[in-house]
This record gives structure tokens, C-alpha cells and sequence, in this order.
């Protein structure tokens, strides 16, 4: 490899790293500017609508205030660690989307064969995704700490037994999805549910499709399990001592955690690029995937509209106590399907390995 | 070339990371270095084309593991370690563990396990090779009983752990969660036709 | 109810998927919102803004420096200096609100016996300063000249309930 084609891979890397990290950052911003909306409209309000046509350039002014407004760091912060505490929040968001698989292209006939659209190509893809999102609560912690303050503290403290007992039920959904579709690689998962919705995974794995859901509410700390920046005992949690810049950081990374759980969602359970139905083909599969993970997204703001927040005992009770046995019975079933002659050719059907 | 030179930056990466662990002050910066060494360990693990090791080093010790350690400084009373504090007292047992490693190591790279034979002919297998797949393969087969009881012993730690820590206090009054969860409005709501 | 039913409704989330519906309906329901400088809700005839010192239909001032107003002021919001004026009338010379002390409770509009002092609709008269705040008689005459006619028709429409 000479030094030109170094030059030249490197720049299509950089390419692809800015094809994803730049729509998800724009994405973000439409996303605060959609839940306000979302949320005004199922209070009977108009939501925000003033800055530009229909409030379009809303998130623009948000960023500009947020850009130019002062960072505070307290006189007794860790202020190393209070300065890094957003940033480590926000980099496993964001390189999380690296195995993320948006589609296959043939690049309009360029390539005889299709390829699968995303930065890498990993075969233990699914498993990258779950530790790179078991990173997230490390900036949640740094920041609850470094802040030196004791709402952050706690709300780090509350941060940290949410995400480790939600991603162990998360964890178990997800091994039902690699039993069915015996692969690891995200786009093998999609591969395994072509061909029109009834191949989708949502359907034998409904249950968990729920699960999943919901852990992916707690992971990402949206209402009902955001009692991590519980407002109304907690002021704002972990983010209570930050502010412009930083602060904006971390909703970054939390709008961007969840616009990857919604990715996810859809890609494992409903068939990632796939129509739901066989002649809806004509239109590019990624438009499919963008539009399920955005009716994914439209439902976390639908449920942050409509739900009360749990109260803290309860969501540990949920994830310990129901979804956990709950996962770990379906394993157990799929498991019995799967090796049970007279039952085998039920589940046959979403086992391409076979 | 650019193979060896990444091998010699994730090593030296984990000695440094693994000699800040013991030299730092604060205690929540000898996690962090800890943390950061498990990083590198993990790249050294990519290089050996051992994803599913890196990933599942990433997702447990980083990802769950770390998390609690963080967790437990977070709420100990943070005292900064005063350096070489009974350095003396604790030389014998330390360099003896130490000693008793470094004699393991020699042992294991001179075993012949590790010789340049034996590493050669795994060498970097090709695309088709799965060792998510193989590894599965081996523990649920060939080394299923070791697995097992590791699993076993794992669980018995769980129960005791739970036993150890779980007691009830007759003078504290505890919620049923399940019961308040369980509640419907069947239960609680009665609608009732007031004659006017 | 039985057992299965109950299992159902809490497995299928029925409880949840109701509250759902709820916000989904109101997520299309016609918004309620008012875009208050382009849009305005209607205000009631009683409705206690800004002061208003009124004139009789010759174009004389219909304060007669009682002082009642004065008096009743909750918020002593209000400074009277009167004395006899050339034809014999007694007049004020000074007639002052301090709006940043006023209450807005009405009750110098209820004591006036001649209706001189009232409160009128208009509620937008805010500035970046305190003493934009501080009405004299001059300013307040001003006010009740230019918005007479509302003034009137509204004690009007209040007049028969009081």
C-alpha cells in the first residue's frame, strides 16, 4: 500500500464518518424541535413556532444561546474530569453508529453486488453495539461526581443501577434475535427477515420487542424512567452544575442514544430496510429503515407526553423482577422450539440458518 | 509493519495504564487508568483477531464491572492515598505475588504453547473462520463441564451474596411495590348513582 | 374479574396503550393556543388595567380632590395635593399612581364618587425602567382623553350589575 492509497482510504473514511455524524447531529437538533412540537400538540398547544416558518429555525437559536452562554465550572468540581464528563457521553453515542447498517446500494448499477451501507463491517456487530451503548453511563457518572454536588451525585448514583440492570434484560432480548437469526452481523439480522412483514421478528419475538423497547427507554433516561435527572427532586440530576456548551453536549449524546435505539429497534425486530411488503420495493430501503427508526422515535416522544415518571423502587422492580424472568423464559422457549422435532417447523420459518 | 507498531502502542498503553492504577492519588483516577487499560487490552485482542474477546472484555469488565468499582469510590469517603504509605510493610507479600507471577509467565511462554510454531499455524485465519461461532462451539462441548460449574459457582456466589446482605428490619416499614404496581382502579374506584 | 383477564390487561399493556390513545387523540384535536400580539382573547368590561383619570362632557376634569381614592388605596399607591383654583372649585395639583406599588384591586375606581379615577382595558404599558411606571395627572388625563369612548361604553356595560 503506497502512500496514495492510504491518502485515499483515509479520505473515504472521513467521508463516511462525516455521511453519518453530521445527519445525526442535525438530526438531534430537529429531534428537540420535534418533541416540542410533538409534546405541544398532545397539550392541545401549537408548540414552538415563532423562530422562522413554523419554528423551524427553533433549534438554530437554541444552539446559538447555548453557544454563546457562559460555562460555570464550580470552584470545588474535578474540573478535568467535570470538562471531560460530556465528551465521554458523548463519543460511545456517536461511534456506536459505526456498525449501523442504513441500507444496500449497488451506487446505481456501479457494483454488480449489493453492499451493506455502513462505516464497518463488524460480525460480532450487535455485541459492538451493546458495549459501546454500556459506555454511555460512564459520562453520567464522571459528571455526577466531578460536579461535587449532591443532586448530581445522586442522580449519577440512580444513572448507574438503571443502565447496568436495564442492559442485562436488553442483553437477553438480544439473544433471542441472534437465536433466530443465528448471526451476529447486523446486516445478517436484516438479511434474515426478508421478504415482506409477516419475516419480521416482531412477530414470534413480540414480548420482547416490548422489552427491548422499554429497556431502550431506561438506557437512554427518557420519561418514564428519567429519574435520573428527576426534576422535581433532583433539579436536573447529573446536569444540574452544567451549562451552555456543555449542557448541549449531553443532550447531544442523549438524543443521539436514542435515535440509535430507535435504529436498533428497527433493524432487529422490524426488518431493518426491508418493505413491509414485498412490491413496496421500489422505494430505497434506507428510506424504509430512516422511517421506521423515525416512527420509533415519534413513540419516545409519545410516550414522554403521556407517561408520569416511575417512581425509583418500581423501575428496578420492572427490570429485575419482570423482565428479566421474562427474557430469560422466551430464551428458553425458543431454545425448546428450536430443538423440539414436532415444533421445530413453527420457528423454522425465521431460522434461515437452518 | 503498521501491525507491530499498533501492538507496541496498545502495550505500552497498558503498562502505563496498569502503573497508573497504582500510582495515582485519587482513587477515581486509579479506575479510570484501570478502565483505560482494559481498553488497550481489548485492542490487543482485536489485533489477535479475537473480536468476540475484545467486545465481551469492552461489555463486561468496562461496561458492567468498572461501572460498579466507579460506583463504590464514588461513595466511599475520598481520602487521597498518601504515597508509599507502609511500603515496607506490605514489600514482603506483594513481591512474593509478584515473584510467583513472573515464574508463571516464564512457565507459559516456555510451554510451547505459545512458541512460534504453534502461533504460526493459527496465524490470521481467513474471513470464513467465525470465532464467535468456534468459541461457542468449544465451551458447549469440549469444555462444557468447566463452564458449567463456573456458572454454578457464579450463581452460589449471587445467593450469598443476596443472603448475606438481605435482612428485614422489624422496626422499618417496607412497600409491597408489587402489590401498589398490582393495583387496579377496579380495586380502588368505586362509581356510585347519588340520588339528588 | 377473572384471573385471565387480568393477566391479559396487564401483559398487553391494554393500560398503557389507553393512555396512549388519550394524547393521540389530543395530538390532532384543534389547538387552543392563542399567539397573543397577533391574537387576542376578549377582555371583560370589569377588566382592571391601566389608570384613567376621566373629564365631564364640558372638557372639565371630574376629579374633585376628595381624596377618597387616596384613602382606600390598599398599596398607597396613590398622592393627592389639592387646592382652590381661581373660580373656587377645589382642584388637584398633583395626582400621582405609582403603577410598580398598584395592586390593580380596583377599589380607588369604587370609592371615586364622581367616577373620575378608573381602570381601563389597557394592560401593555410596561417599560425598562421604574419611573415609566410612575404616572402624574398629565399622563393620566392623557389616558383617560384618547380612550374615552371605551371607557364610557365599558362602565356602561358593567353598569347594570353594579
Amino acid at each position: 500500500m503506497d502512500g496514495l492509497d492510504i491518502a485515499v482510504t483515509t479520505l473515504l473514511w472521513v467521508l463516511e464518518i462525516l455521511a453519518i455524524a453530521v445527519p445525526v447531529a442535525l438530526s438531534v437538533a430537529y429531534i428537540t424541535y420535534a418533541e416540542r412540537r410533538v409534546i405541544g400538540f398532545m397539550q392541545a398547544r401549537k408548540g414552538c413556532n415563532r423562530v422562522g416558518p413554523h419554528g423551524l429555525l427553533q433549534p438554530l437559536a437554541d444552539g446559538l444561546k447555548l453557544f454563546l452562554k457562559e460555562t460555570i465550572i464550580p470552584a470545588k468540581a474535578n474540573k478535568f474530569l467535570f470538562v471531560a464528563a460530556p465528551v465521554i457521553a458523548l463519543t460511545p453515542a456517536l461511534i456506536a453508529f459505526a456498525v449501523v447498517p442504513f441500507g444496500e446500494t449497488r451506487l446505481f448499477g456501479l457494483w454488480d453486488t449489493p453492499h451493506v451501507m455502513s462505516i464497518a463491517h463488524l460480525n460480532v456487530g450487535i455485541l459492538y453495539v451493546m458495549a459501546i451503548s454500556s459506555l454511555a453511563v460512564y459520562g453520567v457518572l464522571l459528571a455526577g461526581w466531578a460536579s461535587n454536588s449532591k443532586y448530581a451525585l445522586l442522580g449519577a448514583v440512580r444513572a448507574t443501577c438503571q443502565m447496568v440492570s436495564y442492559e442485562i434484560a436488553m442483553g437477553f432480548s438480544l439473544v433471542c434475535v441472534l437465536m433466530l437469526a443465528g448471526t451476529m452481523d447486523l446486516s445478517g439480522i436484516v438479511h434474515a427477515q426478508e421478504g415482506g412483514f409477516w419475516h419480521w421478528y416482531i412477530i414470534p419475538l413480540f414480548p420482547m420487542f416490548l422489552v427491548y423497547f422499554i429497556s431502550g427507554c431506561a438506557e437512554t433516561n427518557r420519561t418514564p424512567f428519567d429519574l435520573v435527572e428527576g426534576d422535581a427532586e433532583l433539579v436536573a440530576g447529573h446536569i444540574v452544575e452544567y451549562s451552555g456548551m456543555w449542557f448541549a453536549t449531553f443532550s447531544l449524546a442523549e438524543y443521539a442514544a436514542l435515535i440509535l435505539i430507535s435504529l436498533m429497534t428497527s433493524i432487529l425486530f422490524l426488518g431493518g430496510w426491508y418493505a413491509p411488503f414485498p412490491f413496496l420495493d421500489f422505494i430505497p430501503g434506507t428510506f424504509w429503515l430512516l422511517g421506521k427508526a423515525a416512527f420509533f422515535i415519534f413513540v419516545f416522544i409519545w410516550f414522554r407526553a403521556t407517561f408520569p415518571r416511575y417512581r425509583y423502587d418500581q423501575m428496578m422492580r420492572l427490570g429485575w423482577k419482570v423482565f428479566l424472568p421474562w427474557t430469560l423464559a422466551w430464551i428458553a422457549v425458543i431454545g425448546i422450539f428450536t430443538y423440539t422435532p414436532g415444533l421445530q417447523d413453527l420457528i423454522a420459518f425465521y431460522q434461515p440458518w437452518r | 509493519m503498521i501491525e507491530a507498531f499498533f501492538f507496541y502502542v496498545f502495550a505500552l498503553m497498558s503498562v502505563v495504564a496498569g502503573a497508573g492504577v497504582i500510582l495515582a492519588r485519587n482513587t477515581m483516577f486509579s479506575v479510570m487508568w484501570l478502565i483505560f487499560c482494559f481498553f488497550n487490552a481489548a485492542g490487543l485482542f482485536f489485533m489477535l483477531d479475537a473480536e468476540f474477546l475484545g467486545i465481551i472484555l469492552i461489555l463486561v469488565y468496562v461496561g458492567a464491572v468498572m461501572v460498579l468499582f466507579m460506583f463504590v469510590v464514588m461513595m466511599l469517603e475520598l481520602n487521597k492515598a498518601k504515597l508509599r504509605e507502609g511500603f515496607l510493610q506490605y514489600l514482603p507479600t506483594g513481591g512474593m505475588i509478584a515473584f510467583i507471577l513472573m515464574i508463571e509467565f516464564i512457565a507459559a511462554a516456555s510451554s510451547g504453547v505459545f512458541s512460534n510454531e504453534a502461533i504460526m499455524a493459527v496465524g490470521h485465519l481467513g474471513k470464513e473462520v467465525n470465532n464467535t461461532v468456534e468459541i461457542g462451539k468449544m465451551l458447549y462441548t469440549q469444555y462444557l463441564l468447566g463452564f458449567e460449574v463456573a456458572a454454578i459457582i457464579l450463581l452460589v456466589a449471587l445467593v450469598g451474596a443476596i443472603v448475606l446482605t438481605l435482612r428485614t428490619r422489624d422496626d422499618v416499614k417496607y412497600q409491597n411495590i408489587s402489590r401498589q404496581v398490582n393495583v387496579r382502579k377496579e380495586d380502588r374506584m368505586k362509581i356510585v348513582k347519588v340520588k339528588l | 374479574m377473572g384471573l385471565l383477564q387480568k393477566a391479559s390487561k396487564t401483559w398487553l399493556l391494554l393500560e398503557l396503550v389507553k393512555g396512549l390513545a388519550v394524547t393521540g387523540r389530543y395530538f390532532f384535536q384543534k389547538k387552543i393556543t392563542i399567539e397573543y400580539p397577533e391574537e387576542r382573547t376578549p377582555l371583560s368590561p370589569r377588566f382592571r388595567g391601566l389608570h384613567a383619570l376621566r373629564r365631564n362632557e364640558h372638557g372639565e376634569e371630574r376629579c374633585i380632590a376628595c381624596k377618597l381614592c387616596e384613602a382606600v388605596c390598599p398599596a398607597m399607591a396613590i398622592t393627592i395635593e389639592s387646592e382652590e383654583r381661581d373660580d373656587g372649585s377645589r382642584r388637584t395639583t398633583r395626582y400621582d399612581i405609582d403603577l410598580s406599588k398598584c395592586i390593580y384591586c380596583g377599589l380607588c375606581q369604587e370609592a371615586c364618587p364622581v367616577d373620575a379615577i378608573v381602570e381601563t382595558q389597557i394592560f401593555e404599558y410596561g417599560g425598562e425602567t421604574r419611573d415609566v411606571l410612575f404616572y402624574d395627572k398629565k399622563m393620566l388625563l392623557e389616558v383617560g382623553d384618547r380612550y374615552e369612548a371605551q371607557i364610557a361604553r365599558n362602565i356602561k356595560a358593567d353598569a347594570p350589575y353594579c
